[in-house]
């Protein structure tokens, strides 16, 4: 990195950041400082709720995701569209109409106490334990570009999160948000667009190297439940998923619910729902381009160079070396086979391209078995070496590829990112802490001002939670799945206690809180005894909460259906009216 | 919410819509004029994303 890509590095980041900070000070209010006084249109939910969901590990794992498997990844967001179209005829009107700060008060109204608390501590436990890999991710970029030890950067990387969604609560989180995604639109189109110059091939024919490889094989039919990503997964798994995350998650509950109206926020939501296939499409297709490039281009065997570098100081034996040697032969092959295949379908010779392409795909599988060698070799050597590989990939060809001044913006995209996502998780367990548990059970009686002061302390408290769990979360493999992973194990057990509340009106509080503790441990058994894809957990954990509440209703005896439609809830106690 | 449901009290009994709310049930959007043909459009565009990337696949086998 030069000199021009720090200056536009640090002072969009920073300016953002100070920025929102002072747009949004002097929020006493608990109000304003949790739900941003209600008044944000449905472009800046919008944006907020994108924002929310698409981490710097999406913008940095999963181009590497598409560099390894090619396009099928995009079924997971198959459920995303119809869980958005049901979060807003459905949750959104009752989240309104209760004017509740989060979700889970929405539980306690419907149900009862304890139930309420499963529902909020369910959220705390996982969501604690993802903010920690989110913070992670960025934190690779800075150690990797800057060669600053990993703990140091992750230090950093949360405070600057921790600074302004302290200071100005749930509004600063928006209002960042919404010129972090500006940055982020802007430095992944110029990617693209430097990407498609720089490929020595045209569109089509990089289509059809991706093709040749088998990455651009996006929609899979099968039913097999032990495959990962197919269509069923997606639309079913990923549904329940989607709705659990979307609907009943308070970092994305949150960031509706600052809506001016009902009918901002659900343009917000249908925004997102028009938007999210196309992008991650995009992100996925960008590292499917990638992959194409460094079949033209030298390549590094691993992709993760300053480990790498710092591991062969120590590789007596020599066998990285010689890994890296064999690397760089098979791969000039591999390039000469694939210049020789599109001039034999350039000049219409179908012969000579099929041997080519032959040829080509078998030197592939020993280069990727090269590939594979190395990074095993890197791991002994090695053993902390963070994350897996293929989150290096965009990061290498950002760091080597694009002018210096666009460099910077990139980079300054993924810690964008990372902190939009940050900052909203930070506010939303700061939240969820202050006013499902804190105000509910400890402090009943106290001022908006009080609570709010509550707040921040919870902010900066999450925070360090976060970056602690970060440090030790060098461990974790691909990052994407060990959020969704995490956010799986969880999720279906919340949904099924929101279902329940919306369209189960006969079942009480006792019945649903029994069967939601039932049904995590299933989910549980599943993951450590199972054998099926981890998009499966939201279904199951949904269905076992469901079916076995209305089980041991019917053992209690239904409940009448309630005569008139529930009644509103109040704001939070502590005078916390108008004035504040 | 009645407390013999064992919900948390309430302070308040069921509002009326506002004028905001009836309002709310208006999208705004030119040629959507109410939700339901909204939600309509996103799953048609939906399908329409499964079926474009299905066919990817196949033009570039």
């Amino acid at each position: 990195m030069s000199l021009l890509d720090f200056i536009v590095l640090f002072s969009s980041i920073l300016g953002i950041a100070v920025y929102g900070t002072w747009r949004t000070r002097h929020r006493d209010n608990l109000k304003a400082y949790l739900k941003g006084d209600e008044r944000q249109g449905w472009a800046t939910i919008g944006l907020s709720v994108m924002a929310t969901q698409a981490s710097a590990i999406t913008f940095m794992s999963t181009p590497g995701q598409g560099y390894e498997d090619g396009l099928g990844f995009v079924q997971f967001y198959f459920g995303v569209p119809l869980a958005l179209v049901i979060i807003a005829a459905v949750f959104l009107p009752m989240y309104r109409r209760f004017n509740v700060y989060t979700a889970y008060e929405f539980l306690g109204r419907r149900f009862d106490g304890k139930t309420r608390l499963l529902g909020a501590g369910l959220f705390l436990l996982q969501r604690g334990l993802a903010a920690g890999i989110t913070i992670y991710a960025p934190a690779i970029i800075l150690s990797r570009m800057l060669n600053w030890p990993l703990n140091l950067t992750i230090v950093l990387a949360g405070v600057v999160a921790i600074v302004y969604t302290t200071a100005g609560g749930s509004q600063a989180v928006s209002l960042t948000q919404k010129y972090q995604m500006g940055v982020i639109f802007a430095g992944m189109g110029i990617a693209l667009i430097i990407l498609l110059i720089k490929l020595p091939a045209t569109l089509p024919q990089a289509l059809t190297v991706a093709g040749a490889f088998n990455k651009l094989h996006a929609v899979d039919f099968s039913t097999d439940l032990r495959q990962r990503y197919t269509l069923w997964s997606g639309l079913l798994g990923g549904l329940f998923l989607q709705l659990s995350y979307f609907g009943t998650d308070q970092s994305q509950v949150q960031r509706y619910l600052t809506g001016s109206s009902l009918r901002e926020s659900r343009l917000g939501l249908m925004f997102n729902a028009l938007c999210k296939i196309p992008m991650q499409f995009t992100i996925l297709l960008l590292g499917v381009l990638v992959f194409v490039f460094y079949q033209f281009e030298p390549q590094p065997v691993v992709f993760n160079q300053t480990a790498w570098h710092a591991a062969l100081q120590h590789d007596a034996s020599g066998r990285m070396q010689k890994l890296d040697q064999q690397f760089r032969v098979l791969h000039a092959q591999k390039e000469h086979w694939l210049n020789a295949w599109l001039q034999a379908k350039r000049e219409g010779d179908p012969a000579a391209a099929r041997n080519a392409r032959a040829q080509a795909e078998a030197i592939n599988q020993e280069s990727e078995a090269v590939r594979a060698s190395a990074t095993d070799a890197l791991k002994t050597v090695s053993p902390l070496t963070a994350g897996k590989d293929s989150d290096y990939v965009f990061i290498t060809f950002v760091l080597e590829q694009l002018p210096h001044g666009i460099i910077g913006l990139l980079i300054a995209a993924f810690f964008g990112a990372a902190l939009s996502s940050k900052a909203a998780e930070l506010n939303a367990l700061a939240s969820t802490t202050t006013i499902d548990f804190y105000q509910h059970l400890l402090k009943t009686e106290a001022t908006g001002a009080h609570y709010v002061a509550a707040s921040k302390w919870f902010t900066i408290f999450w925070g360090l939670v976060a970056l602690a769990f970060a440090l030790f979360a060098s461990f974790a493999d691909n990052l994407i799945q060990a959020i969704n992973i995490i956010g799986s194990l969880f999720y279906g057990v919340v949904l099924g206690l929101f279902l329940v509340a919306f369209f189960l009106r006969r079942v009480g509080g006792t019945a649903v809180f029994w069967a939601a503790l039932v049904a995590q441990v299933v989910v549980l058994g599943f993951h450590f005894f199972g054998n099926v894809s981890y998009l499966w957990y939201n279904l199951i954990g949904c269905a076992v909460c469901v079916v076995l509440s209305l089980c041991l209703q019917a053992l209690l005896g239904f409940e009448p259906l309630p005569a008139s439609p529930p009644a509103e809830t109040s704001v939070p106690a502590g005078k916390a009216g108008s004035a504040e | 919410m009645s407390p013999a449901r064992g919900g948390e009290p309430a302070s308040k009994r069921p509002r009326p819509q506002t004028p905001a709310e009836l309002t709310d049930q208006v999208t705004g959007l030119p040629g959507l004029k109410t939700w339901p043909r909204v939600y309509a459009v996103i799953v048609v565009s939906f399908l329409i994303w499964v079926a474009l990337l299905y066919l990817l696949g196949k033009v570039f086998p």
